[in-house]
């Protein structure tokens, strides 16, 4: 029998909404079948090890394994975190479980696990820039990864994959490049760590209702053809490649079933209102 | 007495620790605590009230619609457009709430409830040629067995060949709920988080390709329901017989209703919908259901007595963190004073007991099939059961109402935003009654309340010292290993629990968020 090369991998739910998760489940080349059972790539197995809502085990055995990963493959396993980190009041608003019966707060569980971590991948906008509860006002005053990271003074590499949820490609394919190639190199990751492969150009520059900007031909209201810019759209300043790559294998995307991009990729979502107005032009780019 | 903690419970939305007290290998006691407070009510007060529209389906990635629909529900009635939502707009959003349950539901039952009754690891004796088995066997044998181990060991009872089905069909039922997620998609723009829903109506727009589309990979689906779904929930039912015993919970039962069969009566109480709101009970009688009559207390949750008993539309939300006997986050939604379960089993069980003729025909012919009276149906069988039920119920209907679309005509209605105005939005969620109440003032959000299925079903006990449905089902149950407690994650996990739902939303006044303690 060939051997097969395991990389276990840790995926630890902190203020989340499930929703990255189901968004994984969702790729399509790989399968999420592909991906938890079958060699992901010809020799190379992503072992993963505790995962919330897919394991088997629950309460302490499962911990047991979560914590002994850290241990028995120090430097050797990857942390994938969603949702962002509470750290009011020490973190208590957050808990994954006990350790001699006191509550081990999602921020302890972080730092714990992405020191001896290889790699640390902060998936969905709330892991990466902490998102929704991170919002103003901010009531549990949540980070992202990074910021506790930074915080703490722990260096292990940092790839942030927002979205509200991520394109499942855009997780499979940065873990797939890590297992081709390696870490990613710092020329790969724009200036809030996103892989440029996904992140590199705006929505705005693949639209395919851009003909219609540049025509000045807007929709009032929705359903109408027409650019949505007046509706709302941040398109113009949102990083992904949405339009190309289209979402749920291909079906659809949010402008494609006549909504608005609500600019779910970048730092600042959820604090993006009015998202129903015209965005002013003092945030447009200038090759807008 | 000892006692047994679950936590976290897996295999579930969010974070969840359940504890049991043991007496002579029976639970005496039960509580359920929500370990996780992201506030995300106090993050939508002062903004644009269109903003709830897309915050509150991330309360939850796994049922994200409901929270679209009753968020748009409740800003149409805002706005004053509840009775002149085009049809299109009507039925689409009919179209994107169903086929987020049909995936929803397969994912439940496949990937969350199954492995608690499938043995996967008996994989490594299959003999046989099916490709997805042949890998899984190789993958069990490679011996890097996450996240299939550890595990509860000991009770699974399949045969070989229906266990190897099961673990078959396990695998089948990924694609399966990825290809309900690309339904909603069809429509909502993408999924989890669809962006086509909105207050007026829907953004997207029918057309003959999309409905075509969406007939056809619908059509997919029930067929996977009819002939894998249904006949494998039956299958274990029949193997554990005993689980149509246990996990009874509260016996009392509500549904809000859901799927607009009518477009034009603004009051949603009186609204035709496909399933009908109303209460019942183990006696199965039919009762009307009135709003006014739900109200939230607080007792054992960390917040002041002082606001307990309130309808959410006065709902109020003062934090006191210190409070003896509070163990919970999680509220208490109490319906005239008592506990009710919500979920698929309420929406069967009062369709059934109202006489809705679809509800009692698959109803009856489900039941003849396992040889059980009604009365088997509060338990942890019946929840699993009612669900497959359900499923089949809205793919059957949804084949209707994706071709009453009518290109060509609007879906959309455009509405201006009021100064002042109250609104309410209920909706049948994939977990059960689900209600937002929203009050605007000076054009802002003033106050948005949630009651979510999970609020019902998992809370803690109320003024009167009444547990929540889970608590009480699990209540009294027998635990054959205390070391491989199957029973209490097998009664837990049929109620389908979203802690992200059901801890979500205070809107704390004034000082600082609580201190978080273990009871």
């Amino acid at each position: 029998m060939k051997t097969v090369k395991e990389y276990p991998a840790i995926w630890l739910q902190c203020a989340a909404c499930t929703g990255c998760s189901v968004s994984l489940l969702n790729t399509a080349n790989p399968s999420i079948k592909n991906l938890l059972i079958d060699e992901v790539l010809p020799g190379k197995h992503i072992n993963l090890r505790f995962h919330p809502t897919v394991m088997a085990g629950a309460g302490e055995p499962v911990i047991e394994v979560m914590e002994g990963t850290s241990k028995e493959k120090k430097g050797g396993y990857i942390l994938i975190v969603e949702g962002a980190i509470p750290t009011a009041k020490g973190g208590i608003h957050g808990v994954v479980s006990e350790r001699n019966g006191k509550p081990v707060t999602m921020l302890s569980r972080v730092e714990e696990l992405a020191k001896d971590a290889i790699a640390v991948v902060a998936l969905g906008s709330c892991a990466a820039f902490g998102g929704i509860p991170a919002a103003y006002p901010n009531p549990t005053q949540c980070l992202g990864v990074g910021d506790v990271l930074r915080a703490r003074g722990i260096g292990t590499p940092l790839v942030n994959i927002p979205g509200c949820p991520p394109h499942p490609d855009w997780f499979v394919g940065t873990v797939a490049s890590i297992l081709l190639s390696g870490l990613p190199k710092p020329e790969d990751l724009d200036e809030y760590r996103r892989p440029k492969a996904f992140y590199g150009q705006t929505i705005h520059e693949n639209c395919p209702r851009r003909a219609y900007y540049d025509e000045n031909k807007f929709a009032k209201k929705f359903g109408e053809p027409g650019c949505n810019y007046e509706l709302g759209c941040r398109g113009p300043v949102t990083h992904a490649d949405c339009p190309l790559r289209l979402w749920n294998s291909g079906v659809n995307w949010c402008v494609g079933c006549g909504a608005t991009c609500i600019g779910c990729t970048e730092p600042e979502f959820f604090d993006i209102s009015p998202i129903y107005e015209k965005l002013s032009t003092a945030s447009l780019p200038e090759e807008v | 007495m000892g006692k047994i903690v679950i936590d976290p419970v897996t295999r579930i939305e969010g974070h969840l620790k359940v504890e049991a007290v043991i007496d002579d290998g029976e639970v005496k006691e039960a509580k359920s605590s929500g370990m996780l407070f992201r506030g995300l009510e106090l993050i939508m007060k002062g903004r644009d009230p269109r903003d709830a529209q897309r915050i509150t389906q991330r309360i939850c990635g796994v049922c994200p619609t409901s929270h679209s629909i009753a968020a748009a529900l409740s800003l149409d009635s805002a706005f004053g457009i509840a009775d002149r939502i085009p049809d299109n707009g009507r039925i689409i959003r009919n179209l994107i709430l169903g086929a987020a349950h049909i995936a929803d539901h397969i994912l439940h039952f496949y990937h969350l409830a199954a492995l608690d009754y499938v043995d996967v690891a008996r994989i490594a004796e299959y003999e046989g040629n099916d490709p997805a088995l042949d890998s899984l066997k190789s993958f069990v044998k490679r011996g890097e067995l996450g996240p299939f181990v550890p595990r509860y060991e000991g009770d699974y009872r399949l045969a070989d060949k229906v266990n190897q089905q099961a673990v078959a069909h396990y695998v089948q039922a990924f694609d399966m709920r990825r290809k309900g997620q690309e339904l909603v998609s069809l429509f909502g723009g993408k999924m989890p988080h669809n962006m086509g829903i909105l207050p007026g109506g829907v953004a997207s727009v029918p057309t003959v390709d999309n409905i075509t589309s969406f007939l056809w990979r619908l059509k997919e689906l029930q067929q996977f329901i009819d002939n894998v779904y249904l006949p494998d929930i039956l299958a274990i039912a029949r193997a554990y017989p005993d689980y149509l015993e246990i996990g009874g919970g509260c016996g009392r039962l509500l549904a809000y209703g859901s799927y607009e069969l009518d477009g034009k009566e603004a009051d949603l109480t009186k609204r035709n919908r496909y399933f009908k709101p109303g209460i019942t009970s183990t006696d199965l009688s039919f009762g009307e259901f009135k709003p006014g009559k739900i109200a939230e207390e607080v007792r054992h949750s960390w917040y002041a007595d002082s606001i307990s008993g309130k309808h959410p539309s006065q709902g109020d939300t003062i934090l006191d963190e210190e409070k003896e006997g509070a163990y919970s986050w999680i509220k208490s939604p109490r319906y005239d004073g008592m506990a009710f379960e919500v979920g698929p089993l309420a929406r069967i069980m009062v369709n059934y007991a109202g006489g809705h003729p679809e509800v009692t025909r698959l109803f009856d012919s489900a039941l003849s099939q396992l040889g059980v009276k009604p009365a088997a149906m509060f338990s942890v069988t019946g929840r699993n059961l009612a669900r497959a039920l359900e499923t089949k119920l809205i793919a059957d209907s949804m084949i209707d109402w994706v071709l009453e679309l009518k290109p060509g005509d609007p879906a959309y209605i455009s509405h201006k935003l009021p100064e002042e105005a109250v609104g309410m939005g209920l909706v049948g969620a994939a977990r059960g009654a689900l209600g937002h109440w929203i009050e605007i003032r000076e054009n802002r959000i003033a106050n948005y309340q949630v009651v979510t299925p999970s609020s019902w079903n998992i809370s803690p006990e109320d003024d009167k010292g009444q547990p929540g449905p889970l608590e009480q089902a699990i209540t009294g149950t027998k635990i054959r290993d205390e070391a491989n407690p199957f029973e209490i994650v097998r009664i837990v996990r049929s109620f389908d629990p979203c802690l992200a739902c059901a801890v979500h939303l205070v809107s704390p006044k004034g000082n600082s968020i609580g201190k978080y303690s273990i009871c």
